[in-house]
């Protein structure tokens, strides 16, 4: 390490965006500082549900099916160099995901989807559908109501604290440094360099990545760039550690590998608040029992509000700026599916390596077409 | 390490069964589940699912979730917060929620 104050890479922001990120940096060699907000921030690695989920995802957007099924495909190599760096398991899980039905409809719906999907992608895309009988041999606790589901061998679920945690000491082990509590005020771009005012010091770098979630907004125009991202709140309830019953993770239902069983979820435009509703903690409990009725017997031990990072389309923003070369903004609401691409790919590309071809389509320009 | 304070023989209060881990016990009524198994030295009351930990009743009011015992059938109640009643079957837990499951069952 240089100084204290100079770097080759600052990132903006803590959670598991921009750790990953600054864990591939650091791991590529580079000297880097992330640059992390404080515990009244917005934090949505702290709130997530802990999906690595590939089914249903990228139907028109070929090139983002793409990049997550490469990143679920690598989670493995990734929780193994944690652990092996850290100590710390993340508890992947990836034994494929169940998308339950309580109607036949919906199921088909589903199951036409990921056809759909496949023709994008030139492949038979991994599912099979199951019917009631089927799944009660994957899971026996699922309720009368339930119709089917669709597998996908591809999805999974990993431990959200644990990946952040092992993503900070795997960073901090390879040399990097994580200033916590620090607001960033503002970001200067000069000569090829960047300097970042924060907590009312100045830390200069040749690149700087906005990872930093909802304050991306702000943050990006600072530097040439656009990231309209909006808070979408999701409320989550988990219960006490149960015996196992429940092996593949659903949309909505997870059991960890503790027995905590985590049940979500809601999508709630409501602005900066991630705090609770008894309406809508009542709706998910009540989906969650219909699909496994043994739930409602067990006691729930807390509940949370949390705010996704979510752009106009749903998908990502990579990019660099024009205006200030070397500024990158990165932002998207499925952080923890895509960690190991982040760590990888992405972080090949800022670094001066040409650009996966799965991300070049996730300008912030697409917004701006009209489309009536 | 609990014990009751001795009452004037007016307030004295009489005394019912429960069973705990099928063994009977003699506790006086009108007091909660909690204290009957702590003046009755039932300590530690449960062992954690992950740890192993022991764990025994800390606020007795609601509040701490340590005092967890099942009750009837009933698992993981907050045994500060129940009266005790006559032929009260508790026991304690030593694992994660077990759950039914009707292929096994």
């Amino acid at each position: 390490m240089r100084s204290d104050s100079e770097f080759d890479t600052l990132v903006l922001g803590g959670g598991v965006v921009g750790m990953s990120i600054g864990f591939g940096m650091a791991r590529a060699g580079d000297s880097v500082c992330v640059l992390d907000g404080s515990d009244g921030a917005f934090r949505a690695s702290r709130g997530n549900f802990g999906l690595v989920w590939v089914q249903n995802k990228g139907l028109g957007r070929p090139g983002y099916a793409r990049w997550t099924m490469q990143s679920a495909k690598t989670w493995q190599a990734l929780a193994d160099e944690l652990l092996s760096l850290t100590g710390v398991d993340v508890e992947l899980q990836q034994p494929g995901g169940l998308a339950m039905s309580f109607d036949e409809k919906t199921l088909t719906a589903h199951a036409q989807k990921l056809d759909a999907l496949g023709r994008e992608l030139g492949i038979e895309y991994p599912y099979q559908v199951l019917d009631h009988d089927q799944l009660r041999k994957l899971t026996f606790a699922i309720g009368p109501d339930v119709v089917g589901a669709v597998y996908c061998p591809l999805d999974g679920h990993v431990s959200p604290l644990r990946t952040l945690r092992a993503l900070v000491q795997g960073f901090q082990t390879l040399g990097g440094r994580l200033l916590s509590g620090v607001h960033v005020e503002k970001i200067d771009h000069h000569a090829g360099q960047f300097k970042v005012l924060a907590g009312g010091k100045t830390y200069t770098a040749g690149r700087v990545v906005l990872a930093a979630g909802l304050a991306n907004k702000e943050l990006a125009t600072q530097v040439g760039l656009n990231a309209p991202v909006r808070p979408v709140r999701g409320q989550i309830l988990v219960t006490e550690r149960m015996q196992p019953f429940l092996f593949n993770p659903t949309h909505y239902v997870r059991q960890t590998g503790e027995g905590v069983v985590q049940i979500g979820d809601s999508k709630e435009e409501v602005g900066m608040d991630d705090g609770t509703t008894h309406g809508e903690l009542a709706r998910i409990a009540a989906r969650a029992t219909r699909t496994f009725p043994m739930l409602a017997d067990a006691n729930v031990v807390r509940t949370w509000g949390a705010l996704r990072v979510m752009s106009p389309d749903g998908y990502p923003i990579y990019q660099q700026s024009t205006q200030c070369p070397g500024a990158f903004v990165v932002t998207c609401h499925s952080g923890i599916t895509l960690a190991p691409v982040h760590a990888g790919p992405l972080v090949d590309w800022m670094r001066g390596g040409s650009e996966p071809t799965e991300i070049q389509g996730f300008k912030a320009e697409r917004f701006n077409v009209q489309v009536h | 390490m609990f014990k009751f304070i001795d009452l004037p023989a007016a307030e004295q209060r009489k005394t019912i069964v429960i069973h705990v881990e099928g063994q009977a016990m003699r506790v006086g009524e009108g007091q909660t589940l909690a204290t009957a198994l702590l003046g009755a030295g039932v300590v530690p009351f449960r062992k954690t699912s992950v740890s192993g930990s022991p764990r025994a009743p800390l606020c007795l009011m609601g509040v701490c979730f340590d005092c967890l015992v099942e009750v009837d059938g009933s698992q993981n109640v907050q045994s500060c917060l129940v009266e005790v009643k006559n032929g009260m079957q508790v026991r304690l837990p030593t694992g994660a929620r077990r759950i039914q499951n009707e292929e096994t069952a």
